[in-house]
């Protein structure tokens, strides 16, 4: 490292631009993975706390796989849609991008409607979350994930107003990409909370 | 009747007039002289006309330096609190002697330990060093800002956000009686069903959010904003070790948030995660939280390390000695600090071989830190040692923290921790690598750095006493609490019947007044420093004769850093540019290209303090209203999409020009 | 016993010796029963070790800083230099030797002084006799006070505990609510108290006296006042405290122990001549309440219950 490096004057200097190339997507894969984190100490608690049954309810009297596998199908649809819209961005399409994006919000918000229905009905038959520690557990996982869902779709209606005011600019593209990996890192959650929670809990 | 009563509720939630603790005279004196300070602040800023200033210049800057400042301050003024807590402890533990309760009410002492604790970690400690690494890693890296500007404001304000709740907590209501971890089932509804504990969860939560976004945009302005030729293995340690600590700061924080999220799902919705009851398992929690807390403490500790490192070369006037050897053993205590966290209860009952594997990970941490001492030592062999005082501190470091690194290394062997956990010993150890590692590298890079943040050094004299009254304080303070913890005496512990022992407590006591004077000197120094500023003026821009970039510009540096971007060819690139006689270019300035001022980040801060708020005092209906306007605020703006400027070719010409014929 | 404990002792003492001003009770370093002897004595091997490598540095460090200060033109200035592979060589090596030794210490003594390992000396030289079994005491931390019982008596004590010289002790440790450390310096290293879990100790006493035990775990408001007297007794005194418990208690029933239950603090020392039967094993399942279902009983989900309780979970086995 301590080798000299013979320079001359016009060589101490150069003139570059403030902004980093591609810094938000870096940046934004960075929140991701600590949000990854997040959800791995949910998952920790949960495989610490998923057999404290406290004499209540178990996983496998509770969990409709039927329905659940409903659900899984329309946020893997959602992924594919989001693709779809993404494939019109790059084609310069700003109304076919907005229709897939709408698309896309819709399937999140059924994703969302039957889970809430999931956990009405919990609550209702007296599986709530104040039953037992694997309750409180189970509730908070999901819950998490369904609360990022809510926040992508706020954030989707966000960016559909964005892109009908300012159509497909730099920044509104840059948005579009973070709310792609955002989005299809829930997908990648949902199937870790699907195999773990829900299969793996229907078998015990 | 019932209705305008439900109202009342909705709006003021459990908040009472009994809620203002008027009982406590200790607490109202301290609050009239709290309100009199502020209010004469106030009155004096708004006399002088310095609001619209303060507010375009500073608290919407997104002007990393500006953002940098402003943590040191925060930083210092929650010091100055934390350190209240302190003495008051020290008082009372030399006095609670027998017969004599000391003056605090058990109940008040237990919410000052665990406030002291809390503060000091985070919002003395992080402040610090998140605000030396704003300042500092741009400028190390020949960058302009930061990667995201915008967020550093905003991040800036959420951990001020955190301290403002924690503050009120003094005069509204109460804080945590629980140790600065809170560990339930004692923070669990049931046990504490008051406002202290919640204060406790949204002050570090709110703050929380905005460390864990400044760690992201440090770990991409380091990655993506290097100047020309930086590659990894040319940064400055201190780049080194900030990008290490921000990567912790992103992979540890989460956690933080994930575990505080269940422990307030216990509390405010009755959930069951931590409970006695119900299948809830405390164990959870304390795991949980020190996978976070153990990473923290690098987290701290590492900058300091990168701080030493850039003055122990400076001052040796010598390249640092071994520096790939100190990037591998910075990265292998990064990646260690996940491995260790279950020494902080090898207590709890696991079994021989768990507890052995920690407390050997443990201790493999020390090899690489050892080296990194070694590494130091060898710069200062065949180096021209110039004491300044930042060289002081260094040595006084040095000498304290390897004392320290070994009563933590006692600490990682597990039957040696039976004895010695939750001692008095465990307490004079953590404080001895805090203060000695921690506070003396954070104040050896303030007097460092402080001729580049303001354009003149810090008067000599008081620089000094500074040093040896924090020394010698450190010193008074901390040893007594080792022999007492090979006596035997447990911490927290708020009245002692053995008389034998209260000789050691005054002489801690003593200690903690000279850190006290130690305290009072590092803020006079910048006061005379200030009052002669003319004298100790730098014109240079490079005091210390430097080896770092940051040197390279003029002091202050100009709002864009660097009008041409340095290239660089070797770690010590400044060093190398004076050696080879840099020419600085005269002409062919460009407009630069900046980001705007904007009020958001502190709007959006200033809702979430009103949420948390709202939410410690079950205030539903602001709750309500506070997280609606949030989301709000956050969408309002993202339609804002003018959000840089120019600076005029001309205007950095006249700028440059201007600040270069002062050097030559 | 202190025997050869009094070489190194010694050795630490003088390297301690700007604050070792003598004249005090240094409980931890100077203990009453085997097992804190011996973890006494692992401190003082450990910190010898680490001196080993840490006075070197704190030498060399006020020597370079002396001998290369700026104004000694005479010292060598080599300003370049910043590599040296034979001492990054040392540098990685020296502390790796050292680390290397203390980790095979650290190894060998977790596993011999492992709270849940049953003793297998009662003091340095002296095995515990085949005959010899442990004396049970349950421990349960309560707000704020300390509860003891000692099945084999079928009696229990609050705020005071009392074991005989030189016989085992196994202490069975839970808590009803708070979590808490149970420690005697004198005695042994501590452990923590949790609810709905135990855990072990296991210690003997070897010279007669008065210890103090407390929790080093804060607990909250009455944590303070958390102490206990641990007595040392020889055998015929030990039958005479059990007798005068025997004597002077009152019946341990259910109401009784529910009025023990609430939260107090300061607790004066009281005696129990007898116990309700299975009341610790209740107190550990959070069952003392009639119509409680205990918590070794739900484990596993209302269809099929028959789990271990939590007691097992946490410690692996041996």
């Amino acid at each position: 490292m301590s080798q000299s490096v013979a320079v001359n004057s016009n060589l101490d200097f150069v003139v570059r631009d403030h902004h980093a190339p591609n810094g938000t997507l870096l940046g934004f894969w960075l929140y991701l993975m600590s949000d990854c984190l997040v959800f791995a100490a949910l998952f920790a608690t949960y495989g610490v706390l998923s057999q404290s049954y406290a004499g209540g309810p178990t996983g496998a009297e509770l969990f409709d796989l039927p329905l659940v596998a409903l659900n899984t199908a329309f946020l893997l649809f959602s992924s594919i849609t989001y693709g779809f819209a993404m494939l019109q961005m790059q084609q310069g399409k700003k109304h076919g991008t907005m229709i897939w994006l709408g698309i896309t919000g819709l399937f999140g918000a059924a994703f969302l409607a039957v889970e809430l229905y999931e956990f009405y009905h919990l609550i209702h038959i007296g599986a709530g979350p104040q039953r037992s520690a694997f309750l409180s557990s189970f509730f908070a996982l999901v819950g998490t994930h369904g609360l990022h869902v809510m926040i992508g779709l706020i954030w989707l209606v966000t960016l559909l107003f964005q892109l009908s005011k300012h159509g497909l600019i730099q920044e509104n593209r840059r948005r579009l990409f973070c709310l792609s990996m955002f989005w299809h890192f829930l997908d990648v959650i949902w199937i870790g909370v699907f195999t773990f929670v829900y299969l793996m809990g229907s078998m015990t | 009747m019932s209705e305008s009563f439900d109202l009342g509720k909705l709006i003021f939630g459990r908040l009472t007039l009994e809620s203002f603790p008027f009982h406590d005279p200790i607490i109202v004196a301290t609050f009239i002289m709290v309100a009199l300070g502020g209010s004469a602040l106030l009155v004096a800023v708004t006399r002088a006309g310095l609001w619209g200033y303060l507010w375009r210049e500073w608290f919407t800057s997104i002007d990393h330096k500006r953002i940098g400042v402003m943590y040191m301050i925060l930083g210092i003024v929650m010091l100055l609190r934390g350190f209240a807590d302190a003495i008051m402890m020290r008082l009372h533990q030399a006095m609670a002697f027998g017969d004599s309760m000391g003056y605090l009410p058990p109940d008040h002492y237990d919410q000052i330990f665990t406030a002291h604790g809390v503060i000091m970690i985070f919002f003395v400690a992080m402040p610090f060093v998140v605000g030396l690494m704003n300042y500092m890693v741009p400028l190390q890296i020949g960058a302009r800002d930061v990667a995201f500007p915008f967020l550093n404001n905003f991040s800036f304000w959420m951990t001020a956000s955190g301290a403002i709740l924690v503050m009120l907590s003094l005069f509204v209501g109460e804080f945590a009686k629980s140790g600065w971890l809170a560990y339930p089932p004692l923070t669990g509804i049931l046990q504490s069903p008051g406002v202290g504990v919640d204060y406790y969860i949204w002050a570090l939560q709110i703050a929380g959010v905005g460390t864990l976004l400044s760690g992201v945009n440090f770990v991409v302005t380091i990655i993506k904003m290097r100047a020309p030729g930086m590659t990894l293995m040319k940064m400055p340690v201190f780049v080194w070790t900030s990008l290490c600590t921000n990567i912790l700061i992103v992979a540890a924080f989460p956690v933080l948030t994930a575990v505080l999220a269940m422990l307030s799902l216990d509390r405010y919705l009755d959930m069951n995660f931590f409970t006695n009851d119900l299948g809830g398992n405390a164990m959870m929690y304390v795991n949980l939280i020190w996978i976070w807390g153990h990473p923290e403490v690098y987290i701290l500790i590492l900058p300091v390390f990168g701080v030493f490192s850039e003055i122990v070369a400076t001052y040796s006037g010598k390249r640092l000695f071994g520096y790939s050897s100190m990037v591998y053993a910075t990265v292998v205590i990064t990646i260690l600090s996940y491995l260790v966290w279950l020494h902080h209860f090898f207590t709890m009952g696991s079994g021989a071989t768990v507890n052995s594997f920690f407390g050997i990970t443990t201790m493999i941490i020390s090899i690489p830190t050892g080296a990194k001492v070694f590494n130091w030592l060898f710069t200062m062999y065949r180096g021209r040692i110039r004491f300044d005082v930042p060289m002081l501190w260094t040595v006084g470091f040095m000498v304290t923290f390897v004392i320290g690194g070994m009563t933590g290394v006692l600490l990682a062997v597990p039957p040696a921790d039976f004895v010695l956990h939750n001692s008095l010993f465990l307490i004079a150890h953590f404080h001895n690598v805090i203060i000695g590692g921690v506070v003396f590298g954070v104040f050896a890079a303030i007097t460092y750095w402080y001729p580049k943040v303001t354009g003149y050094k810090i008067d000599e004299f008081w620089g000094k006493l500074t040093f040896w009254f924090w020394l010698l304080g450190f010193y008074l303070a901390f040893m007594p609490l080792y022999v007492l913890g090979l006596m035997g005496v447990t911490r927290r512990m708020s009245q002692f019947d053995d008389p034998s022992l209260q000789i050691w407590f005054q002489i801690a006591l003593v200690g903690a007044i000279l850190i006290g004077i130690g305290i009072f000197c590092f803020l006079m120094q910048f006061y005379v420093s200030y009052r002669k500023r003319d004298q100790l003026r730098d014109e240079t821009g490079d005091p210390w004769d430097g080896r770092t970039l940051e040197w390279s510009t003029t002091s202050p540096p100009p709002q864009y850093n660097f009008a041409f971007t340095p290239r660089v060819y070797d770690n010590d690139a400044w060093w190398q540019m004076k050696a080879n006689g840099y020419q600085h270019p005269k002409e062919g300035f460009l407009p630069i290209h900046m980001p705007k001022n904007t009020a958001a980040g502190i709007v959006i801060a200033g809702i979430s303090t009103v949420l948390g708020f709202a939410l410690i005092w079950h205030m539903w209906l602001i709750a309500g209203l506070s997280f609606v306007g949030l989301i709000g605020a956050i969408i309002a703006h993202s339609f804002n999409y003018k959000r840089d400027y120019y600076i005029p070719a001309e205007e950095v010409a006249t700028v440059e020009l201007q600040r270069r014929e002062v050097i030559a | 016993m202190f025997t050869k404990q009094s070489f190194s002792k010694t050795l630490l003492f003088a390297a301690l010796a700007p604050v070792f001003l003598s004249g005090c009770n240094w409980v931890v370093m100077s203990p009453s029963g085997d097992i804190a002897a011996q973890q006494a004595n692992l401190i003082v091997w450990a910190t010898i070790l680490m001196l080993i490598i840490v006075v070197p540095v704190i030498a060399l460090t006020f020597w370079f800083a002396w001998r290369y200060r700026a104004s000694n033109k005479k010292a060598t200035y080599s300003p370049d230099w910043d590599h040296s592979t034979h001492l990054e060589l040392v540098i990685w090596a020296a502390p790796l030797a050292i680390i290397i030794a203390l980790g095979a210490m650290t190894w060998v003594s977790t596993h011999q002084l492992d709270p849940y390992r049953p003793l297998s000396r009662i003091d340095e030289g002296k095995p515990v006799p085949a005959d010899m079994e442990p004396l049970v005491v349950e421990v349960v931390a309560m707000d704020w006070k300390w509860l003891f019982f000692y099945p084999e008596y079928d009696i229990a004590s609050v705020n005071e505990l009392a074991a005989p010289l030189d016989r085992p002790i196994q202490f069975k440790i839970t808590s009803t609510t708070m979590m808490n450390s149970f420690f005697i310096p004198a005695l042994a290293g501590q452990i923590y108290a949790m609810g709905g879990m135990e855990t072990k100790l296991h210690a003997v006493i070897n010279e007669v006296g008065v210890y103090d035990g407390f929790s080093a775990n804060y607990s909250g408001a009455g944590f303070n006042g958390m102490r206990f007297k641990f007595h040392g007794l020889q055998d015929e005194d030990f039958d005479e405290w059990i007798a005068r418990v025997k004597a002077q208690g009152e019946n341990l029933t259910r109401p009784v122990y529910k009025e023990l239950e609430k939260p107090s603090q300061n607790e004066p020392v009281r005696y129990y001549r007898s116990v309700m039967p299975g009341l610790y094993d209740k107190i550990l399942n959070r069952c003392v309440d009639p119509g409680t279902l205990c918590m070794k009983d739900m484990m596993g989900g209302h269809q099929h219950a028959g789990h271990q309780p939590a007691k097992a979970e946490h410690h692996d086995a041996h």
